[in-house]
C-alpha cells in the first residue's frame, strides 16, 4: 500500500508538473533578454513588457477586454444573483426545467452559441459590435455565476431574515442590512468569474468582434498567426498575473469582509 | 410536496419576478437564435452572396452526404475520445492524491487545481509553441546536449493537437472525480479490507464503481468542450487537423456562407446535445453543479 501511494504521489507531482510547467515557461521567456525571445535564455530583461506599453495595439486590446470584463460582470451578475435567490429561496413547479435552462448556455458548445447570437443578431439588423460581444459575452458567463451564487447562498440561514423581521424592519430593510451583507461575498465571487470568463475567452469572441477591434485574448491569437514572439509571452504573463492575481485578491477581501461583519455584528 | 399546498391557494409570483431577467436573456440570446439557425440552415446562399429564403435541402445535403464533411466530423469525435480517456486515466491520480491525502496538502492541491481556470486558454495552448517549437525549451535541450544537430519538427500534428487539449481539459476531469471520490464513505474500503480484499482489490470493487458518476460528468464535460474547439487545431494543428468546429469558422467567418454554417453547427449541436441528453438522463445534470461546491 505505502508503495503505492508513493507511485499515487510521484504521480500527482508529474501531473501537476505538466499543467503548470508551460505557464512557467511563458513567464521565465517574457523577461528573456534574447532578441528572439527563444532558448537559450540570455539574462533577464523587462523590455519586453515596454515593448507592450509602447504597442498601441495591444494597449487598446487591454482596454477593451477590461471594459468588456466589468460590464459584462456588472449584468451577469446582476441577472444571476436574483436567479440564484430564486433557485435556492422558492419551491416552484417546474424548478428543474428551469434549472436547466439557466445552465443552457454552457451545456450548448460555445461555437454553437455564437454562430446563432452572430446570426440571429445580424438578422435583426445588430452587425458585429461591442454590444455584440458584450450580449455574447453576458450569456455565456450566466451559467457561471448561477452556479457560483447558488452554491454559496445555499450556507445563509433564512433564520437571520425572519431574526430582523421579528424585531420589526421591513422586507427592503430586511434586504438592505441582512440579506444583502450576508450576500456579499457570493456577489463577488459570481462577479469576479464573470469578469474572468469574459477576459480570458477567445471562441465566441472571434466571431462576435467587429472589425478592427480586438480583445487581448483575440490579439495574441491574431499574434501567433506570424510567428511566436517575446512579445506575446510578456503579454500572456501580464493576463496570467491579472487573471490570477485578481482572484486571490477577491478571495482575501472577501474573506476580511466577511470577518468584519463577524465582529461588527457582535 | 409543501409547496403545492400553498400554491394551490395563492400562486407566489416573486420566484418568477426574480428569474425573469435571467430567463428572458436566455430565451433572447440563446433559445430563439438556436431556433433562427434551424430555419436559416434551410436557406440558400446564391452565387452573388445574398441568400434566398425559402426551403432548400441543399446545405443539408452537402453536409450529410460530403464525404469531406464524415472524415473531418469522425476525426473529431476521434481527437475528442483519445484526448478524454487520456484525462480520465491521466487526471484520475492527482484526483485519488487530493481526496485521501492529509489535510495540510489537500487546500493547497485544490487551490492550484483551480488556478488553470484563471489562465486564459488561448495561453495555455500557445504556452507548448515555447516548449516543443522549433527554438522551444526540448529542442534547444537536445541541441545543447549534442543529441541532435537540427531543431525536429514536433508541432503541427494531430498528436500535439490531443496534447494541448489534454493539457486545457484536465482540470476540469480531475475536480470532477476528486467532487466524487470525496463523496464516498471511507468505511466501505475499510470494510472490504476487512473482509480479506487486498488494496488494489477494494479499489476495484469498491472505490472506482462509486467514483463513476465523477468519472461520466467529467468525460463528458472534456468530450463536448473537446470536440467543440477549433481554437487548438488552429495553434497547435497542422492544415490536416481542421476538427468539426474550425469548418463552422471557416464556413460563417471566412466564407460568409451563413446557412451552410447554420446546417454545420445544428449538425455538431444534435451529436453533442444528444450525449449531453443521454446523460443527463442517466446520472442527472446535478453532478456538473457538484463541483462548484
Amino acid at each position: 500500500m505505502s508503495l503505492a501511494w508513493t507511485a499515487i504521489r510521484l504521480g500527482t507531482v508529474l501531473v501537476y508538473l505538466f499543467m503548470f510547467a508551460p505557464i512557467a515557461v511563458v513567464m521565465l521567456l517574457s523577461f528573456n533578454a534574447n532578441q528572439f525571445g527563444s532558448f537559450p535564455m540570455e539574462g533577464l530583461s523587462p523590455r519586453w513588457f515596454i515593448a507592450l506599453i509602447e504597442n498601441d495595439a495591444i494597449v487598446r486590446a487591454f482596454q477593451t477586454s477590461v471594459v468588456l470584463g466589468l460590464l459584462t460582470a456588472i449584468i451577469s451578475t446582476t441577472m444571476g444573483v436574483l436567479a440564484a435567490l430564486a433557485m435556492v429561496r422558492y419551491d416552484f413547479p417546474g424548478k428543474r426545467l428551469i434549472s436547466t435552462a439557466l445552465i443552457a448556455p454552457i451545456l450548448v458548445p460555445e461555437v454553437v452559441l455564437a454562430v446563432a447570437l452572430l446570426l440571429f443578431l445580424r438578422f435583426l439588423d445588430v452587425p458585429r459590435s461591442f454590444f455584440l460581444l458584450l450580449m455574447g459575452h453576458v450569456i455565456f458567463t450566466l451559467p457561471f455565476v448561477v452556479l457560483v451564487v447558488q452554491a454559496r447562498l445555499v450556507g445563509i440561514r433564512r433564520e437571520y431574515e425572519e431574526a430582523a423581521m421579528s424585531l420589526g424592519a421591513n422586507a427592503f430593510e430586511t434586504f438592505r442590512r441582512v440579506t444583502l451583507p450576508l450576500m456579499l461575498p457570493a456577489v463577488m465571487a459570481g462577479s469576479l468569474f464573470a469578469f474572468t470568463i469574459s477576459f480570458d475567452d477567445i471562441t465566441g469572441t472571434l466571431f462576435w468582434k467587429p472589425g478592427g477591434v480586438e480583445t487581448v485574448p483575440t490579439q495574441i491569437f491574431a499574434m501567433l498567426r506570424n510567428s511566436i514572439s517575446p512579445e506575446i509571452n510578456a503579454l500572456g504573463t501580464v493576463m496570467v498575473v491579472f487573471t490570477v492575481a485578481l482572484p486571490l485578491l477577491g478571495a482575501a477581501l472577501a474573506r476580511r469582509l466577511a470577518a468584519g461583519m463577524a465582529s461588527g455584528s457582535r | 410536496m409543501t409547496a403545492s399546498a400553498s400554491e394551490a391557494q395563492t400562486f407566489d409570483r416573486r420566484p418568477w419576478l426574480l428569474l425573469s431577467p435571467a430567463l428572458v436573456s436566455v430565451l433572447l440570446l440563446l433559445v430563439i437564435p438556436t431556433l433562427f439557425i434551424v430555419v436559416y440552415s434551410f436557406w440558400l446562399r446564391t452565387a452573388v452572396g445574398a441568400e434566398q429564403v425559402g426551403f432548400f435541402l441543399d446545405n443539408w445535403e452537402e453536409v450529410l452526404t460530403d464525404s469531406f464533411y464524415h472524415d473531418i466530423l469522425f476525426q473529431t469525435l476521434r481527437i475528442a475520445a483519445i484526448s478524454t480517456i487520456i484525462c480520465a486515466v491521466v487526471g484520475y491520480i492527482p484526483a485519488y492524491f487530493i481526496a485521501y491525502t492529509p489535510t495540510r496538502h489537500k487546500t493547497l492541491l485544490l487551490l492550484l487545481l483551480m488556478l488553470p481556470f484563471w489562465v486564459s486558454y488561448i495561453i495555455r495552448t500557445m504556452s507548448w509553441i515555447n516548449i516543443l517549437g522549433v527554438s522551444g525549451a526540448v529542442n534547444s535541450t537536445l541541441m545543447a546536449l549534442g543529441i541532435i544537430t537540427e531543431p525536429i519538427q514536433m508541432l503541427y500534428n494531430e498528436a500535439t493537437v490531443i496534447l494541448g487539449l489534454v493539457h486545457f481539459l484536465l482540470p476540469f476531469m480531475i475536480l470532477n472525480i476528486y467532487v466524487s471520490l470525496d463523496g464516498i464513505d471511507r468505511s466501505l474500503a475499510d470494510a472490504a479490507r476487512s473482509l480479506g480484499c487486498t488494496g488494489w482489490q477494494a479499489f476495484r470493487e469498491v472505490t472506482l464503481p462509486l467514483s463513476v458518476p465523477g468519472l461520466a460528468a467529467g468525460a463528458l464535460l472534456c468530450f463536448v468542450l473537446g470536440a467543440g474547439t477549433y481554437i487548438t487545431p488552429m495553434v497547435l494543428g497542422g492544415p490536416r487537423n481542421a476538427m468539426f468546429a474550425n469548418l463552422v469558422y471557416e464556413a460563417i467567418v471566412t466564407q460568409l456562407n451563413w446557412p451552410l454554417g447554420s446546417a454545420l453547427s445544428l449538425l455538431l449541436l444534435a451529436l453533442l446535445g444528444t450525449l449531453v441528453m443521454v446523460y443527463s438522463r442517466f446520472l442527472g445534470i446535478d453532478q456538473i453543479a457538484k463541483s462548484f461546491r
